[in-house]
C-alpha cells in the first residue's frame, strides 16, 4: 500500500462570476482528512458545501489556496496536475445524493466500469466489482439492473462504485438523504468499514441529523469559512 | 471495456427497434424512388434491346419513333436493303391504345397497351416467349405482354378487328411503362389509320365531288384515288440491322446523307429515351430523394438528440468518474449509425417486399442499395453531432448537483 496523507486543503477559496455578481462561494477553507477517516462537512444552505467538493472533484477549478491528495499537490493557484479526468477516475471516488447508477449496465458492469475506463481487463474489473459488491452484501444482485433494486442496495452499490479504483480519497454528498434512519446509520457504517479496510479518507457532506453524532471530527462551514469540531463519534453498533 | 452504446440500446430495445423501423420505412420509399427511376430507364433500355435492331430509320428531323411521332412509306425499307452495310430492315409500327378484351361471362376490360405491328421473322418480333407460340398466322393473331393480363386463347379487340392472343412475353414494355401487344403490320398500319365506315363514305363522296378526281374522261380514277385513301402506306420506323462489323454509326450516316431521313443508333436512342423521354421524371425524383434525404437526416438528428438529452444525467456522471469524451461520443455516435443500419435493413426489405406491388416496373439496383447505405451512415453520422456537441457540453459538476 502506498503511502499516503489524505487530503489537505489550506486556504481554499472559490470566486463564482466577476464584478458586481461575482459571488465568493469559499473564503478561506481549512481541512485535513486523514487516510481512514470519516469527516463530516456541515453547514447551511448555500455556504459552499456543494462548492468545495467541486473543486475537491476537479470539476471546478478553485480561485486560490492549495490542495493535496496523498503526496501530490494537485492544485496549487492553479492545477498541478495534467489529467484531471484521469484523476477523478482514479484517486477520487464520488457518492451522490442519488445513487445515479447508469440505468443500462447491470450492478455488477456499473461498478466494474470504473476499472475498466482505467484499463483493467473487463474479467479483472468484473472480479473486482464482484469483491466490492460482496463486501457491501450486495453480491446476490450483481446479475441485476438498477431498477430492479431498493433505494438501500442502490446506494450501496454506488459506494461499491466509488471504491472501484480504489481511491484515496472519497467524497459524499448528502448520501443518506433520501434513507431511513436504519438504513442511513447502514450506509455510514459501511463508509467506515470501508475507510478503515482501504485506508481511504472520507468526506460525507450532510445535513442528516441522524448520522452527525457518527462523525469522530466534523468540519463546520459557514459563509465559505471551515471551523473544524470535535464530534460525539458514536459507536454505530 | 464494454460497449456502452450496445448497452444502452439493448436496455431499451423496443424502443430503439420502433424508432429504426419508422425510420426504415421512410428508407424504404427513398429506395423506392431510386427504383422507380432505374426501373423508368430500364424500360428504355429494354424497349431497345428486345427490338433486334442496330438503327432505327424514321422521318426525317423526328426523335421517333418513341418520343416522337413519325411517319415513313412503307416501301423505304427496300432501298434501305440496297444500302451497303444493311443487312436486314424491316418496318414497323407503333401506337398505344386502349386494347378491350372480352371475357367469357361477355364483360370487357381496357389495357392502356403499346401496339406493335411486326413483321414475323424480322427486327421488331417479340424474342423470348413465356408462354404459348410465335405468330404463325398472316392475321389476327398477336402476342401480348404478361402484365396486360392476357393469357394464350384470350380475344382482344384492337379498333375494329378481334385478335386471339397466341403467345405471351416478359419485360415487354414501352417507355411509359405500358406492356407491348404485337400483331403483324398488315393488320397494325390498318388498325393505326382505319377509318369508321363512316368516314369512309363521306370521303368517297368527297372524291366523286371533286372535279379534279372524277373526271368524265378517265374511268377508274375515282376508285383509285378512293383505294390510295383508304388504304395505309405508311410505318412508323424501318428498324435496320447492320451486317458483322460494320459500324452502326457510319451506317446511320449514309442513310441521313442520302435517304433524306433520320437514322438512330442504340446509343442515340437511349440517349433519347433517358435523357429527353424521362428526363423530367428523373428530375422529379431527385428533387424527391434530396427532401427524402433532408426529412430522414432531420428525423434521425431529433431523435438521437432526445435520446441524449434524456441520458444527461448518465452522461454528467460518466464524464464525472473519468469517462473521455471520445467514448461519450462515440456511444453517441454508434446509436446513431445502429438506428441507420436497423433503417437500412428494414427499408431494403420493406422496398424489395412492395417493389412488385407497383404499377411499374421498379428496380432495385444493389449498387443503389450500397450507395444509399453509404448515405443513410453519413446522414446518421452527421445527424449525431447536434447531439454530440449537447454530451459535450455537459458539465460533470452536475453530477454532484448543488
Ligand atoms: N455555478 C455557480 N455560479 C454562481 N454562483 C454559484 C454557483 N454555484 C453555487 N453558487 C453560489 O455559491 C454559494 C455556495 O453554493 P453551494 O452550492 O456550494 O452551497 P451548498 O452549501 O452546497 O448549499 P446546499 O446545502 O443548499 O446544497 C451559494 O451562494 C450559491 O448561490
Ligand atoms: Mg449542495
Amino acid at each position: 500500500m502506498k503511502e499516503t496523507l489524505g487530503i489537505s486543503i489550506e486556504g481554499l477559496s472559490k470566486r463564482y462570476g466577476s464584478g458586481d455578481t461575482a459571488v465568493d462561494a469559499l473564503k478561506d477553507v481549512n481541512m485535513t482528512v486523514a487516510p481512514g477517516e470519516v469527516v463530516g462537512l456541515i453547514g447551511p444552505s448555500g455556504s459552499g458545501k456543494s462548492t468545495l467538493l467541486k473543486c475537491l472533484g476537479a470539476v471546478i477549478e478553485p480561485s486560490g489556496g492549495r490542495m493535496t491528495l496523498g503526496d501530490d499537490t494537485i492544485y496549487d493557484h492553479g492545477w498541478k496536475i495534467r489529467d484531471l479526468r484521469a484523476l477523478r477516475r482514479d484517486r477520487i471516488g464520488f457518492i451522490f445524493q442519488a445513487p445515479y447508477l447508469i440505468p443500462f449496465l447491470d450492478v455488477t458492469d456499473n461498478v466494474a466500469l470504473l476499472p475498466m475506463l482505467a484499463g483493467r481487463a473487463n474479467g479483472a474489473a468484473r472480479q473486482r466489482a464482484q469483491e466490492l459488491l460482496e463486501a457491501l452484501d450486495v453480491g446476490h444482485r450483481a446479475r441485476a439492473q438498477p431498477s430492479e433494486l431498493s433505494g438501500g442496495e442502490q446506494q450501496r452499490v454506488a459506494i461499491a462504485r466509488a471504491l472501484a479504483n480504489q481511491p484515496p480519497v472519497m467524497l459524499a454528498d448528502e448520501p443518506t438523504a433520501p434513507l431511513d434512519s436504519q438504513r442511513a446509520l447502514a450506509v455510514v457504517r459501511i463508509l467506515n468499514d470501508m475507510a478503515r479496510q482501504y485506508q481511504t479518507a472520507i468526506i460525507v457532506v450532510t445535513h442528516d441529523e441522524k448520522i452527525i453524532p457518527t462523525f469522530r471530527r466534523i468540519y463546520h462551514i459557514r459563509d465559505g469559512r471551515t471551523y473544524e469540531e470535535a464530534g460525539e463519534g458514536r459507536a454505530l453498533d | 471495456m464494454i460497449s456502452l452504446a450496445g448497452r444502452d440500446i439493448l436496455h431499451a430495445w423496443g424502443k430503439y427497434v420502433l424508432t429504426g423501423l419508422g425510420l426504415g420505412l421512410l428508407i424504404g420509399v427513398t429506395l423506392s424512388m431510386a427504383g422507380i427511376y432505374r426501373g423508368m430507364v430500364d424500360d428504355g433500355k429494354a424497349l431497345l434491346a428486345n427490338s433486334g435492331a442496330d438503327l432505327w430509320v424514321v422521318q426525317q428531323d423526328t426523335l421517333g419513333p418513341y418520343a416522337e411521332s413519325s411517319s415513313l412509306h412503307d416501301d423505304v425499307y427496300r432501298a434501305l436493303l440496297g444500302m451497303p452495310g444493311v443487312a436486314r430492315a424491316a418496318n414497323a409500327t407503333y401506337f398505344t391504345m386502349q386494347v378491350r378484351k372480352t371475357d367469357e361471362g361477355g364483360g370487357e376490360t381496357d389495357v392502356r397497351a403499346m401496339v406493335v405491328g411486326f413483321e414475323p421473322g424480322q427486327p421488331g418480333e417479340p424474342g423470348y416467349l413465356v408462354a404459348g407460340r410465335r405468330i404463325t398466322r398472316g392475321h389476327y393473331e398477336a402476342v401480348a405482354d404478361i402484365k396486360t393480363g392476357f393469357k394464350v386463347g384470350d380475344n382482344i379487340r384492337i379498333r375494329r378487328d378481334d385478335y386471339t392472343v397466341v403467345g405471351l412475353t416478359r419485360r415487354m414494355v414501352s417507355s411509359g411503362g405500358d406492356p407491348m401487344v404485337f400483331i403483324p403490320l398488315k393488320d397494325a398500319q390498318e388498325a393505326q389509320f382505319l377509318k369508321d365506315n363512316d368516314a369512309i363514305l363521306n370521303e368517297r363522296a368527297r372524291t366523286n365531288a371533286n372535279p379534279a378526281f372524277n373526271r368524265p374522261g378517265v374511268p377508274g380514277l375515282a376508285e383509285a384515288v378512293e383505294a390510295s385513301q383508304t388504304s395505309n402506306r405508311h410505318v412508323n420506323a424501318v428498324l435496320v440491322q447492320v451486317k458483322a462489323g460494320e459500324s452502326p454509326e457510319a451506317v446511320a450516316q449514309e442513310i441521313r446523307r442520302w435517304k433524306h431521313l433520320e437514322a438512330h443508333t442504340v446509343e442515340q436512342m437511349e440517349e433519347i429515351l433517358v435523357a429527353k423521354l424521362i428526363a423530367t421524371s428523373a428530375k422529379q425524383i431527385a428533387m424527391f430523394l434530396v427532401i427524402l434525404a433532408v426529412v430522414s437526416a432531420a428525423i434521425v438528428a431529433f431523435i438521437i438528440y432526445t435520446m441524449t438529452l434524456g441520458k444527461i444525467r448518465e452522461i454528467a456522471v460518466l464524464k464525472l468518474i473519468g469517462t473521455r469524451n471520445r467514448t461519450i461520443a462515440g456511444m453517441i455516435l454508434q446509436q446513431a449509425l445502429g438506428l441507420g443500419l436497423i433503417g437500412f435493413v428494414v427499408g431494403k426489405t420493406a422496398a424489395t417486399l412492395w417493389a412488385p406491388v407497383f404499377p411499374k416496373y421498379v428496380l432495385l439496383e444493389p449498387g443503389d442499395a450500397a450507395r444509399g447505405f453509404a448515405a443513410i451512415m453519413l446522414i446518421c453520422a452527421i445527424a449525431s453531432t447536434l447531439a454530440i456537441r449537447a454530451a459535450l457540453k455537459v458539465d460533470p459538476a452536475e453530477a454532484i448537483g448543488g
